[in-house]
């Protein structure tokens, strides 16, 4: 089975509290290199069937309508080999 | 690999089975072997280990906890006593109410969220178990020092948890403690209390009854959460390296459990199931056990029905398993569909893994053989009774002689006002916004007193004005340094607590939270502390219904302070009546209730500014608290006073000074005797209240009826808090004291 | 006969019931609605209530979104039916796009419950013609995601169009852009609002009465109608 991975991030342009927090975390732990951090979601989505480009179509529709808020977020599509 | 089954344990009685490393002891194991005639199979040993371990058994307490019951006093109120999933009280109208409150200390050391959040899931699925609708709940905590690396650690995390599951199962938190102490550091004490109502007929036990009937396993698949979690976590003591324990944790998903309460409550409407039990500790090694041994006594389980989430787990893992969020119910064949269509609209899986029977064991297949076959009596009730020997610690003598009576105290007026300021701003004594304002208070819409108030008090449903008040407390400074009068202690406060809000106190539970059950000294607190708290509670006519043990909390050798948790209910008429503590208006009269002796050991003044833990305890005085309730109650029935404040930790000054803070205006004391012990004393049985002019008369009549000493200590208004006193006189602007209460949490706390 | 307003119950829903009683004491009928059904029970106004439906999980109101009842409610709302959208339920009209806009974790990271006080700006919409305009309430907020976000140009464009039906004031909770407490659609018939009305409606369990006035307005406009 193939697996497809779904990655969702805020937009640039958003407020990303949540990686304020990491990087402010990591700073207090001597990670004093790390400039910025932002927090996304991966989705693992294993399929059934071949990941053609049809079925990569109807990924990109689900991510679209339901795993990202379009209004707030972005997000890429890639293939992953088990 | 080959199931060990019945009778291949039949045919191996030599072989080696690691029961050490279950938690088990040599003779325990011994034992088993004589129950069964046999060794026993994995599956077994599985079961026992679980069963039999500190947590489940109560083995250590048990000697001491049927005190509880052979003490009680003699009510009608009581509806369902200990023994069950929780107790049950009679609160009038046809309506009942019940309560308890857990530990799940250990998990939420090792993962502080999720520790917290499934200790919230446990005690609210306890309630749900008996037949209610959980309506509200309280988390009584404990932390190290506020300023401590690890108490960085483990309070912004549990306190998150509790919110994150409570306000997701839509339960008001509507109250709690949090205390900050040396002793908890390493083992904080988080302690979890519901309460739940619903009508007399309503009420469901854990029984399996009628051969014949099926047993349904419904709610979360079961997965690898929490293996061993009861006997590894909660029986043992940490080493000093730390939480290296993490895969014993159970992680909750408190959306299964919000669809689970409203499937159970439909199903409990419908009246189609003849028992149920939630799957806590030792998940379906408990329910199955714990239902055959109360009901007709025998069960046959097929394991391989039991639904997965990780297809992995061997039989013994599925036994020990404790996934939250599941339920295990007994029903009538006739009742399993509709049993499943309810299910089903709410998405809840729902699966037959057994029948009732009358064999008087419990049986259990797995792959179409036998790997369990027990007497189910011997693993849930008949668990090992341990009489651990119990001795005063030498060092107790010396504690007790310790007291605080010659510590420096202020004597001028800017060392007075430093003092107020200092306990006003000291973590124990500091507002608990940061923590409270993550907790939804509003949900169900019947919340009518919530902390900071002395009691959390919930309207029964909207249909009704009668409501439910309760309080938990306790002084674990006064408990070490006398564990039978500390117990007395916080009975007496979480009593006064509850009266203070003009409910009558109906009934107790307790979370008992100790050192090592195998230290002597330790022992010797939690007999002493149940003694005390078995005498009070029959002196006051209140009866425990219920409540948990948690031992072996220490790291090391070092215990931490023994904390008896004592939780009041109480009940109101109209919670409307109920009274609050925020001063209301200008002009009012300030009223002492009670006898004021010098007792400072042990109290929060000889804490915070001088470190210092020695000396007696102030006395228990029963039959005051007794009466001083009374005239509270009657005063909120028949509207006699415009507010109200108990008197504990930090005394006067502290219940003064938060009565301006919630009212927002200022008050002036003028005390007859010296200002330190006018201020700072702890002695029980006291509470504060403001009267109009028209008011003062029939209250001091009252308090006169009542054998309850009265001094007018002051009034209300103005923008400070004043003190005249023979020995000094002095002022701090209420905003100065706002400033104080309020900056402490979030400095230490905000990132 | 009195007007009948609906309140959808999705798995994880919590002041549903709440809801009803808000309703009830405005002097209208609640009808309780169920997420898995198309039926809007022949009612005249909707109310989304406030909770965790499907735990919050992808994120608040995601999936809620998708329930077979919100198609009914998206049709009748785009024909002029009153919906009032409380927490949650505001959560779940951004995600369907009755409204513009999208609510965020709260921008101090932790869920927060206290005391609001609001300024209601717009009085005419469906749920706030009741108030007077500039009039300053105290009801419940509670909630961990309720930070309002939208690009510059949708915020220009509510505040252009008076489409912010209430703003925080003395603090704000979440970090919402604008202090953007709630807002209505250009019809006016469909509002949005992070704090709870439904906790505000009775003595004695909440900080005010000021609630009542949302479940007010829409039964005034539906008498009338």
């Amino acid at each position: 089975m193939a697996r497809v991975v779904v990655d969702v991030m805020l937009k640039s342009e958003i407020l990303d509290p949540q990686g304020k927090a990491v990087e402010r975390a990591a700073d207090r732990l001597g990670y004093s290199t790390i400039a910025s951090v932002r927090q996304g979601k991966r989705f693992e989505l294993q399929i059934d069937g071949p990941v053609d480009d049809a079925a990569l179509a109807s990924i990109r529709e689900l991510a679209e309508s339901l795993l990202a808020n379009t209004v707030i977020e972005d997000f890429t599509v890639r293939v992953e080999d088990n | 690999m080959s199931i060990d089954t019945t009778a291949q344990a039949s045919a191996t009685p030599d072989a080696q089975q690691p029961w050490s490393e279950l938690g088990l002891k040599a003779d325990e194991y011994a034992r088993i072997k004589v129950i069964l005639g046999r060794r026993p199979t994995s599956a077994e040993l599985a079961m026992y280990s679980v069963m039999w371990s500190e947590h489940c058994s109560y083995k250590s307490s048990k000697v001491h906890l049927r005190q509880f019951g052979d003490k009680a006093p003699k009510t009608d109120a009581l509806l369902v006593g200990m023994g069950e999933n929780a107790g049950v009280v009679d609160v009038g109208d046809g309506y009942a109410v019940t309560f308890k409150v857990e530990s799940h200390n250990h998990p939420s050391y090792v993962e502080p969220y999720q520790g917290a959040a499934t200790g919230i899931g446990g005690i609210v699925r306890d309630i749900l178990t008996m037949g209610a609708r959980p309506v509200a709940v309280m988390d009584p905590l404990r932390f190290g020092p506020a300023d401590a690396q690890d108490t960085q650690r483990v309070l912004p995390g549990i306190v998150a948890g509790i919110g994150g599951y409570g306000n997701c199962l839509g339960l008001p938190n509507i109250g709690g403690e949090v205390v900050f102490d040396q002793s908890y550091l390493g083992n904080p004490l988080v302690n979890a209390l519901c309460v739940g109502v619903m009508k007399h007929e309503d009420i469901l036990l854990a029984t399996a009854s009628g051969t014949g009937n099926l047993v349904v396993l419904f709610g979360a698949k079961t997965g690898g959460d929490g293996i061993g979690g009861v006997s590894v976590l909660a029986s043992e003591t940490f080493d000093a390296d730390g939480p290296a324990k993490r895969p014993s944790v159970q992680v909750g998903d408190p959306f299964t459990e919000k669809v689970l309460i409203e499937c159970c409550l439909e199903i409990f409407a419908e009246d189609i199931i003849v028992g149920i039990q939630d799957l806590g500790g030792a998940g379906i090694s408990c329910a199955t056990s714990e239902l055959a041994s109360n009901g007709d006594g025998g069960m046959h389980v097929i394991l391989d029905a039991v639904p997965l989430r990780d297809a992995t787990l061997s039989p013994e893992e599925i036994l020990m398993s404790e996934s939250q969020e599941r339920m295990c119910a007994i029903l009538e064949p006739t009742n399993l569909d509709r049993f499943m269509e309810i299910c089903a609209k709410w998405d809840v899986d729902a699966v037959v893994i057994g029948t009732v029977n009358s064999s008087g064991r419990l049986t259990i297949e797995w792959q179409g053989e036998q790997i369990v076959d027990v007497p189910p009596r011997t693993v849930a009730h008949e668990g090992p009774v341990y009489n651990r020997p119990f001795s005063k610690p030498a060092s107790q003598d010396a504690l007790a002689a310790n007291s605080a009576a010659s510590l420096a105290r202020p004597t001028s007026a800017d060392e007075f006002v430093e003092t107020v300021l200092t306990l006003v701003g000291s973590p124990n004594l500091a507002d608990k916004s940061w923590i409270t304002s993550q907790y939804d208070r509003y949900v169900l819409g019947n919340t009518a007193s919530a902390t900071p108030e002395d009691a959390g008090m919930v309207r029964i449903d909207d249909s009704t004005s009668r409501g439910v008040a309760i309080s938990t407390d306790c002084n674990a400074r006064f408990t070490m340094l006398n564990p039978y009068l500390g117990a007395q202690l916080a009975l007496s406060e979480a009593y006064r607590n509850v009266a203070a809000t003009g409910a009558r106190p109906l009934a107790v539970t307790n979370c008992l939270n100790f050192g090592s059950p195998e230290d002597p000294s330790v022992m010797w607190q939690f007999s002493e502390a149940v003694t005390g708290l078995a005498d009070a509670c029959l002196t006051l006519g209140v009866p425990v219904t219920g409540g948990n043990v948690s031992f072996y909390n220490q790291t090391g050798e070092t215990a931490i302070l023994p904390t008896p948790v004592v939780g009041v209910l109480g009940v109101i008429e109209d919670v409307h009546t109920h009274l609050s503590h925020g001063l209301p208006a200008d002009g009012l009269t300030l009223i002492v209730l009670g006898e004021t002796k010098a007792e400072f050991d042990g109290s929060e003044w000889a804490h915070v500014v001088h470190a210092h833990l020695g000396g007696q305890p102030p006395q228990p005085d029963l039959e005051a608290e007794r009466q001083l309730a009374e005239v509270l109650i009657s005063a909120a029935t028949d509207g006699m006073v415009s507010a109200a404040h108990d008197l504990s930790d930090g005394g006067l000054a502290q219940a003064v000074v938060e009565m301006c803070l919630r009212g927002n205006r200022g008050a002036t004391l003028t005390l007859s005797g010296d200002a330190f012990t006018g201020l700072w004393s702890e002695s029980v049985a006291r509470a504060v209240v403001a009267v109009t002019p028209e008011q003062s008369a029939g209250l001091l009549a009252l308090a006169q009826h009542h054998g309850v000493p009265a001094a007018v200590v002051g009034t209300s208004g103005g923008s400070s808090f004043v003190v005249n006193a023979p020995d000094v006189t002095f002022s701090i602007e209420v905003d100065t004291l706002r400033e104080v209460h309020t900056a402490t949490l979030p400095a230490l706390f905000d990132h | 006969m009195s007007p009948r307003v609906g309140v959808v119950t999705f798995p994880g829903s919590l002041d549903d019931r709440d809801a009803q009683r808000a309703i009830r004491l405005a002097g209208a009928e609640p009808v309780a609605l169920w997420h898995g059904t198309t039926d809007l029970s022949k009612v005249d106004a909707v109310v989304l209530p406030g909770g965790f439906s499907y735990g919050d999980y992808l994120r608040a109101g995601a999936i809620a979104r998708f329930a077979p009842i919100m198609a009914s409610i998206i049709d009748a709302a785009n024909d002029g039916m009153p919906v009032f959208g409380i927490c949650n339920g505001f959560q779940v009209l951004c995600e369907s796009h009755l409204l513009p806009g999208a609510l965020t974790r709260n921008d101090h990271l932790h869920f927060i419950c206290r005391d609001q006080k609001l300024r209601i700006e717009n009085t005419t919409s469906a749920f706030t013609s009741g108030f007077n305009t500039n009039q300053e309430i105290v009801i419940p907020l509670k909630n961990g995601e309720g930070s309002y976000i939208a690009d510059e140009r949708t915020l220009d464009e509510l505040e252009a169009t008076g489409r912010i039906i209430a703003r925080y004031i003395d603090g704000n909770p979440n970090g919402s852009r604008r202090d953007i407490a709630g807002i209505t659609n250009e019809a006016g018939n469909v509002v949005g609002l992070m704090p709870h009305p439904e906790h505000a409606v009775e003595a004695g369990f909440g900080p005010s009465l000021d609630g009542l006035t949302f479940f007010t307005s829409v039964l005034s406009r539906l008498v009338n109608a």
